[in-house]
């Protein structure tokens, strides 16, 4: 090894230093645009939460000061007296959880099954779950709508939830996972210790599935939190509107200046960059596992 | 003895999921393609078979054709920012993956996707405002006429399309990072052997590699061009309670026919378009995917 490096010519040693000092350059330019690009895609949203802060008057200076100059709490007071924000905030968290658990548990099931158990049955149900994954919810929506009516369940979290039980991708995604990361003879071997069916799938299977399950989770609860046409159709009174809904009716309804709309939308920022930042390895595993179906 | 208890455990824990599938999935599914072809209005008692009346109606109803003709500009619009941009952007991180920043910039660009519509709209439409917002104030410095991003057909278009496409950003560059950290290591350590720059292995390696991921991209892309709707309410209705100029979207389209003009069937063929430009979509991704797959 010695004797090989020495035996480099002296000008390779220079051309070497002169390649690294390119590859270093090269980085330095990559990190500025990266890093000016990165600043840019969250500057819309600095500024959202900087404007919740502001007067009136500052509101129109430009450039638009990042720390507000007087920071005021004036536009948070009147928006959470003027609306039923946490009544809304309430709503879509509860919604959220609910329509999260319901799809873990049914997607769990469901995918458990259809990826453990090799009666013929199962495979014309998996073609018609994979059959109408790709079919938007927007196409059905109207349907369903008179559906929760007939149920009497308009206005209510129950209503908003009929919309949110299952999700197809969901069955996939476990599927996928109980076929490549449990095997069959785990589950054979419990079987034959005298493990019942029940028993097998609470204790061996459900502990396998722990990191998928929550990255679904993570899907699953996102999705309902920032579902918007649904709830808009479904809820129609004030106090059943979930946060999207009543934020974006608060900002038609009435003339709003912009500091309290601004306000009002931070405030549920909180929620999501919150849950993001705790929750962001799953978030990314969900999100990125959607991109590897087959 | 043992598959009749699988059986037994099967129909018990699946039973209940199945009726959820199919009275929350199937049966709205098969409603919207009935009552498609019914003329199904809420206020007549009357509910006629009438085949493809209403998809004969829609190809002359004005207000629909400007409905499919923008959420086709959207959608594609979404899909010409996003695409480029995000194959830079993720071959830049993918480039910088061991640098401490690279957590940084993942997060940064993904964040818009995760937080909620309506904020981020409203975020954005600040940013248009006519009076107030700081795009028109940057236009000025370059002394460019301020514009009424909001009001104007066309310019709320973009505006729209510039929001989306924000939001879609960050999905498309983590697809495509996995789609780097899976690319074959030696194929581009034999390219760089025969003396290939960076810039040749990512135009004659990179992106025909990644054409899958791209497929796939492009896609879901439309797909969610083609539903958006949310955007499209907060950025373009009454502005500060002065009468805004609503984008006729499809999906709006659909719940003004059925819940202003009360016309549940003719709302449904809409859909039913929806779900066709959806499926020939996908059919397209899935026959170029096989295509690859033989050659």
């Amino acid at each position: 090894m010695t004797l090989s490096a020495n035996a480099i010519p002296f000008d390779d040693v220079a051309g070497d230093r002169r390649r690294r000092l390119k590859t270093l350059l090269t980085n330095l330019v990559i990190d500025i645009i990266l890093t000016a690009f990165s600043i840019a895609m969250l500057l819309p949203l600095v500024f959202l939460v900087a404007n919740a802060f502001k007067t009136p008057q500052e509101m129109l200076l430009w450039p638009p000061p990042i720390v507000p100059h007087h920071p005021t709490l004036d536009n948070f007071k009147s928006v959470l007296s003027d609306t039923p924000l946490l009544t809304w905030i309430w709503n879509s968290l509860l919604f959220a959880c609910l329509s999260t658990l319901s799809i873990m548990t049914t997607s769990a099931i469901a995918g458990y099954v259809l990826g453990k158990f090799s009666f013929k049955i199962l495979n014309i149900v998996f073609a018609i779950i994979l059959g109408t994954a790709i079919i938007p919810f927007e196409v059905y929506m109207i349907p369903l709508y008179f559906q929760v009516k007939a149920l009497g369940a308009l206005n209510s979290v129950w209503g908003l939830l009929v919309g949110y039980l299952v999700m197809s991708f969901g069955i996939f995604l476990i599927r996928q996972n109980v076929i490549h990361s449990i095997p069959d003879e785990l589950l054979e071997a419990a079987r034959i210790d005298g493990a019942g069916e029940l028993w097998v799938f609470v204790y061996i299977v459900l502990p396998l599935l722990r990191a998928p399950l929550a990255a679904l989770g993570v899907l699953a609860f996102f999705q309902a939190w920032t579902a918007f046409a649904w709830p808009l159709i479904v809820t129609s009174t004030k106090t059943a509107y979930t946060i999207e809904v009543g934020l974006a009716l608060f900002q038609t309804g009435f003339t709003v200046d912009l500091g309290r709309l601004s306000a009002a939308s931070s405030i549920v920022l909180i929620p999501s960059i919150t849950l993001f930042v705790f929750l962001r390895r799953q978030f990314v595993q969900g999100v990125a596992s959607t991109g590897l179906k087959e | 003895m043992l598959q009749r208890k699988k059986l037994i455990f099967v129909s018990l824990v699946l039973l209940p999921t199945l009726a959820i599938y199919a009275a929350v999935r199937l049966y709205p599914i098969g409603e919207t393609l009935r009552l498609s072809l019914h003329q199904w209005n809420i206020l007549s008692k009357n509910k006629p078979f009438i085949g493809f009346d209403n998809f004969r109606e829609l190809t002359g109803d004005p207000l629909f054709l400007e409905a499919l003709v923008n959420t086709t500009i959207i959608a594609f619009g979404v899909l010409i920012v996003t695409i480029p941009l995000a194959l830079c952007l993720a071959a830049l991180i993918h480039h910088r993956t061991k640098s401490r920043l690279a957590g940084f910039y993942e997060t940064a660009i993904f964040l818009p996707h995760v937080v909620s519509l309506v904020p981020a709209a409203m975020a954005w439409k600040w940013i248009f405002d006519a009076r107030l917002g700081p795009l028109n104030a940057m236009l000025d410095w370059f002394g460019v006429a301020p514009k009424a991003w909001l009001f104007d057909p066309v310019l709320s278009l973009v505006c729209i399309i510039v929001l989306c496409s924000w939001q879609t950003l960050g999905y498309a560059v983590l697809i495509y990072l996995v789609g780097f950290k899976n690319l074959p290591h030696a194929l581009y350590e034999a390219a760089r052997l025969d003396g290939a720059s960076a810039r040749q292995s990512f135009w004659f390696l990179s992106i025909p590699l990644l054409k899958p991921i791209t497929l796939y991209v492009s896609v879901v892309t439309l797909v969610s061009g083609f539903n958006v709707y949310a955007q499209a309410f907060v950025l373009a209705s009454d502005s500060q309670g002065a009468p805004g100029r609503q984008v006729r979207v499809l999906v709006l389209d659909m719940l003004e026919n059925s819940f202003r003009n009360y016309r549940v069937g003719y709302a449904a063929s809409e859909a039913v378009v929806l779900l066709v430009i959806v499926l020939v979509l996908t059919l397209i991704q899935f026959s170029l995917l096989r295509e690859k797959g033989r050659a």
